[in-house]
């Protein structure tokens, strides 16, 4: 009898896949396109376009210790070592002419949407000039208002409405509407599974290490899209349950405090961090990741698809940012926040002191912080993330 | 009743302290190294507590590492963070402690404690030496005095020079350019402990200060640094002569504590 893949197995068989799939496009002469994290992938997937994403290659790469030589590389010519670290090695990875460790194919056209970050905008420029290609820019305007105003949609629904008239050039085919409601179907089926499945890692104990979305947020980042996906988390969901029903978790000790970490890991350190939390029986069950794909819109709506885009968490004024991070602490049962100060992400990390303040008033929970970097490991020391946790556990332990 | 005797080790970036703790009360003898971790500043403390007390190592019940060095202190019970450890010593020495500032070799902590002394809160600094005991190390090798020198030379400046830089090599270049420029000494280390004390002071103002504040620490020898940090916060600030005990005298009070819980159980 043939045994029933695990959701981990499936995540890995669905990235090789995806892999595989882009590098055979290219090796076809089919046009292979690079997106942000958060990109309307609606768009390339109903054209049947193979696409990569760098902030997930970047994180991998940077995971298999492979970001400092990509990073100097990119320093040497002429970037600031205050660029993101993930287009540092990515652009070191385009200098290089890849990379033996973890490669994807080089783009011949871009899609990039700022409703995570703004430096993605020069970021994907640069790649834009560089290589002579394509730039799709999907442009959403900071949220500094609590709704988003109706001219603001139209704004967004007309830079769809280009886009899919760029993507028709660039694949050389025309819209099915029907392919793009069915895709539309499955995307916000899976972000609502992707949600539902990081939500039930809230039991007491948690089903699962913390740790582990990442490895399940690859699935929601580079295959939204796809029915693969749905299968993932549809066994994980059983996964998770079935742990639930037996008090049986993924987090290799006792779970004694429950903590929501802010902002995107330390990849190079990843593992130390994992090491260290686990000694101290401190696991991860609060996080804003669960929100950052779970969008809603109906599968015939471009219009409510460009709102939604345009509310993804990190495009939100600090009010929204810290109502987020409040909910993830409660609904997370957590007795924690721990912070990363991370050089890269200006945006997450420039408004964590006043956010942090809001969101202790708000919860009564105590907090700490450390220094990092997403994919630089050149910002982060290992004694003192040591002392900052352990202190925030001693702190825990005296309230608890 | 038998006597407890409990050690509390602080082994810090640049030195090392301890003591011994008879009681849960009463110090037995301390003892200071200016030797940190990865050297041999941990052993000689150990060695001058048990010879200052006349005991052994098997007298000891219990014996907590703290400081940038726990981890790496071999025949610790126990290692805590610094953050606890410095909010116990400083509720033992000054009890009316409620925020307690800590500058220390490498990195500034404030913290604020409960009524009962205990830590419920804290923030430290970000990414650099700014604000902490090395910076001052470095400008006092720059001036060619010795770091314990600074204070009594910053009671004399007429007037306080500027340092605006935060960043510690930067700094060290203003004030080679001060000394370059016949500013008197005296005027430039006012200015570097005005360039501590503003960096700490804006933390400790982000933390949120209430009730009495204490300096612990090295650098609360420093009487130029408290004079300026009471200017910054705008409110007195305590000190206490055996502040760079705390840490030591707060792992020796959670060693005490946490014997005697144990004991009960």
């Amino acid at each position: 009898m043939k045994s029933k893949l695990t959701s981990n197995e499936r995540v890995s068989n669905l990235l090789k896949r995806s892999y595989d799939e882009a590098f055979e496009a290219k090796a076809k002469g089919q046009p292979v396109g690079w997106a942000t994290s958060v990109f309307p992938q609606e768009l390339p997937q109903a054209f049947g376009l193979k696409v990569c994403y760098p902030e997930n290659h970047a994180a991998a790469l940077a995971a298999k210790k492979q970001s400092l030589e990509l990073c100097s590389v990119a320093e040497e010519i002429g970037y600031s070592m205050d660029v993101c670290a993930y287009a540092r090695t990515n652009f070191g990875f385009l200098e290089k002419g890849g990379n033996d460790v973890l490669n994807i194919p080089f783009p011949d056209f871009l899609l990039c949407c700022n409703n995570i970050c703004n430096q993605t905008i020069k970021w994907y420029e640069n790649i834009s000039r560089k290589l002579n290609i394509p730039l799709i820019m999907i442009d959403t305007p900071f949220n500094m208002e609590d709704e988003v105003s109706s001219e603001r949609v139209d704004y967004m629904e007309g830079q769809m409405d280009e886009a899919i008239k760029q993507l028709e050039g660039i694949s050389g085919k025309k819209l099915d509407p029907k392919r793009l409601e069915k895709v539309m179907e499955i995307s916000v089926e899976n972000g609502r599974l992707w949600k539902k499945a990081m939500d039930m890692t809230s039991a007491n104990p948690s089903p699962m290490n913390g740790f582990d979305l990442f490895s399940y947020m690859a699935a929601i980042v580079c295959a939204r899209g796809r029915e693969e996906t749905t299968l993932i988390f549809e066994t994980l969901i059983e996964e998770l349950k079935e742990r639930i029903n037996h008090g049986k978790t993924t987090f290799r000790s006792e779970e004694k405090y429950r903590i929501m970490m802010e902002g995107i890991p330390c990849w190079p350190h990843i593992g130390h961090k994992m090491k260290v939390l686990t000694k101290y029986g401190v696991n991860m069950t609060g996080s804003v990741y669960p929100d950052a794909w779970a969008l809603e819109y109906e599968a015939n709506d471009v219009r409510g698809m460009a709102k939604a885009y345009s509310l993804m968490f990190n495009n939100v004024n600090l009010k929204k940012m810290t109502q987020y991070r409040t909910n993830s602490l409660i609904k997370g049962k957590c007795d924690g926040a721990f912070y990363h100060m991370n050089r890269s992400c200006k945006l997450m990390s420039l408004l964590q002191y006043e956010m942090q303040r809001q969101i202790q008033a708000a919860t009564g929970l105590p907090s700490a912080s450390f220094d990092g970097d997403q994919a630089d490991p050149r910002c982060f020391t290992k004694a003192q993330f040591e002392t900052r946790i352990q202190a925030l556990v001693e702190v825990m332990e005296e309230r608890s | 009743m038998k006597t407890i005797y409990t050690i509390g080790l602080d082994i810090g970036s640049t030195t090392s302290k301890g003591i011994v703790l008879k009681n849960g009360k009463d110090i037995v003898v301390n003892s200071i190294v200016p030797f940190g971790t990865g050297t041999f500043g941990p052993q000689r403390v150990m060695e001058e507590l048990l010879k200052g007390a006349e005991i052994t190592r098997e007298d000891i019940d219990q014996l907590v590492v703290t400081g940038y060095g726990r981890v790496h202190f071999p025949g610790a019970d126990k290692q805590v963070s610094e953050l606890t450890c410095h909010a116990k010593g400083a509720r033992y020495l000054l009890p009316t402690a409620e925020t307690v500032i800590d500058i220390g070799g490498q990195d500034a902590k404030v913290m604020k404690l409960n009524e009962k002394g205990n830590l419920m809160n804290f923030v430290m600094n970000d990414k650099c030496a700014a604000g902490t005991g090395r910076f001052l190390d470095v400008m006092a090798r720059i001036i060619g005095v010795d770091v314990s020198e600074l204070g009594p030379i910053s009671g004399k400046a007429n007037q306080i020079a500027s340092i605006s830089s935060t960043c510690t090599v930067f700094a060290e270049s203003e004030v080679i350019s001060h000394l370059s420029s016949q500013i008197p000494v005296e005027d430039i280390v006012a200015g570097v402990h005005e360039s501590v004390a503003k960096r700490v002071s804006s933390l400790a103002k982000r933390a949120g200060i209430q009730g009495n504040i204490v300096l612990v620490g090295g650098v609360s020898k420093n009487t130029g640094v408290v004079k300026a940090m009471e200017r910054a916060l705008d409110t007195p600030i305590m000190t206490h002569e055996s502040a760079q005990l705390t840490g030591a005298i707060g792992s020796a009070i959670y060693a005490y504590n946490d014997f005697t819980k144990h004991m009960k159980e």
